[in-house]
């Protein structure tokens, strides 16, 4: 292809300062971040970072800006940067939300915004925490399809009454932040926690699966539901909006009505 | 608005996350329905106990010795009271024993603190048990009714 072919220049002349990015407000921001590195020492402490930002800038565009501009040794988990993933959840200002979902223009932005990582779980890094304890009650509860029957030949079909019984619980994406708002969870790491019977609920009341006594077993455990104080922190925490309480309370109610 | 956090624990994974199998049994569910049950119930015997005692008839000044040995005569007032002890005793144990699971830390804490727990709570029940039951308005001894005592004339 010859270069004649590209889009020439617009000829439209623009008065400086309309257009582009020059139109939305900036401002400064401090963000003050909770480091920590083993390898340094055991102490964790709080840095004070100050960027300017757009108003349309999330807390993870200011991280990257710190990250890319003043301090690559700042170390957080995104992956993409569009609430999907579930990668990059972290306590703003004392409450648990994904970095990628929370607009600096809805904070306070006249006092440094605090930066940490979700509590509960072991620190790796700064604002990266060992998922793994999170992972392994995710895993216990059996979060896939288990069908005695036959194996169709085309896909498994439900009405659309039966797919809306678990729709809720379908949106999670395992994120931490309700399991890690959880103030049962910080004393006891052994406790299930919300996102693994969060990830229960939509297999016990999906009519396609069998082995709803199993994982009800499962979480009548000392450590599943009962467990559970009715806090509403995760459902408050849930970027997905996902009723995390009633949920809870629902596989509660399942274990009661099988076992009287 | 800061929040103040614990240093964080080191890279490693901390022992308290290493699953001990699971348990067998529904304990934790039955005291979870206990609470609810007896909460209810609690609700109507204390209201109950309340409305009788101070502000039925003469209402607060009407309650001394008397009082109390007059309702005890009846057993209805007895098992009235007998539920009530017991069911508020352990509904407020169950109560603490969460607490207790909830804030302590370390074993040996949640241990001993059960153990003080159960200690108290079987006294108390015990002891109240023993007065429901053997209380007599009119202790003699040696022939003469004690002072105080509410003796049929
Ligand atoms: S239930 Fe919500 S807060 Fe919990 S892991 Fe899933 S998406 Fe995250
Ligand atoms: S980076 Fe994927 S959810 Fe925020």
């Amino acid at each position: 292809m010859s270069a004649e072919l590209a889009e020439p220049a617009s000829k439209i002349e623009l008065p400086a300062g309309v257009g582009g990015g020059g139109e939305i407000p900036t401002f400064d921001v401090t963000l003050r971040v909770r480091r920590y590195n083993p390898e340094l020492s055991e102490d964790a402490t709080w840095d004070d970072f100050k960027v300017t930002m757009y108003g349309t800038d999330r807390v993870l565009d200011a991280l990257h800006k710190v990250k890319w501009e003043i301090d690559g040794s700042v170390s957080f988990r995104r992956s993409c940067a569009h609430g999907v993933c579930g990668s990059d959840a972290m306590r703003i200002n004392g409450r648990n939300r994904l970095a990628c979902k929370t607009l600096l223009k809805d904070l306070d932005t006249t006092k440094p915004i605090t930066v940490e990582p979700i509590k509960g779980l072991p620190v790796e890094k700064d604002l990266i925490v060992d998922m793994e304890p999170f992972f392994q009650s995710f895993r216990e509860v059996m979060p896939f399809l288990i069908n005695k029957g036959h194996e169709p030949t085309k896909e498994r079909l439900q009405s659309a009454e039966d797919r809306e019984r678990f729709d809720d619980t379908t949106k999670c994406i395992l994120c931490a932040a309700c399991t890690s708002s959880c103030p049962v969870f910080w004393t006891d790491g052994q406790y299930f926690g919300p996102a693994a019977i969060v990830n229960a609920h939509r297999f016990i009341f999906d009519s396609r699966d069998d082995a709803g006594d199993m994982r009800l077993e499962i979480l009548n455990d000392k450590e599943g539901v009962w467990r559970c104080r009715t806090t509403f922190n995760c459902s408050e925490a849930c970027p997905r909006g996902i009723q995390v309480t009633q949920a809870i309370a629902e596989v509660k109610q399942a274990i009661l009505s099988r076992k009287i | 608005m800061t929040a103040t956090i614990d240093s964080p624990r080191s890279g490693k994974i901390s022992p308290q996350y290493r699953r001990t199998g699971g348990t067998k049994g529904n304990f934790e569910m039955l005291a979870w329905l206990f609470m609810r049950l007896s909460g209810v119930v609690l609700v109507v015997l204390i209201f109950g106990h309340l409305f009788v005692n101070l502000l039925v008839g003469e209402g607060i000044h009407a309650i001394d010795f008397g009082f109390v040995a007059g309702k005890w005569a009846d057993p209805f007032w007895q098992i009235w009271d007998l539920t009530m002890l017991w069911l508020a005793m352990l509904h407020g144990t169950n109560g603490v024993r969460t607490i207790i699971n909830d804030y302590a830390e370390k074993d040996s804490t949640r241990l001993w603190l059960k153990i003080v727990l159960y200690a108290a709570t079987t006294v108390i029940i015990v002891l109240g048990t023993l007065v429901i039951f053997t209380f007599n308005p009119c202790p003699v001894v040696d022939g003469v009714p004690l002072p105080g005592g509410f003796c049929p004339a």
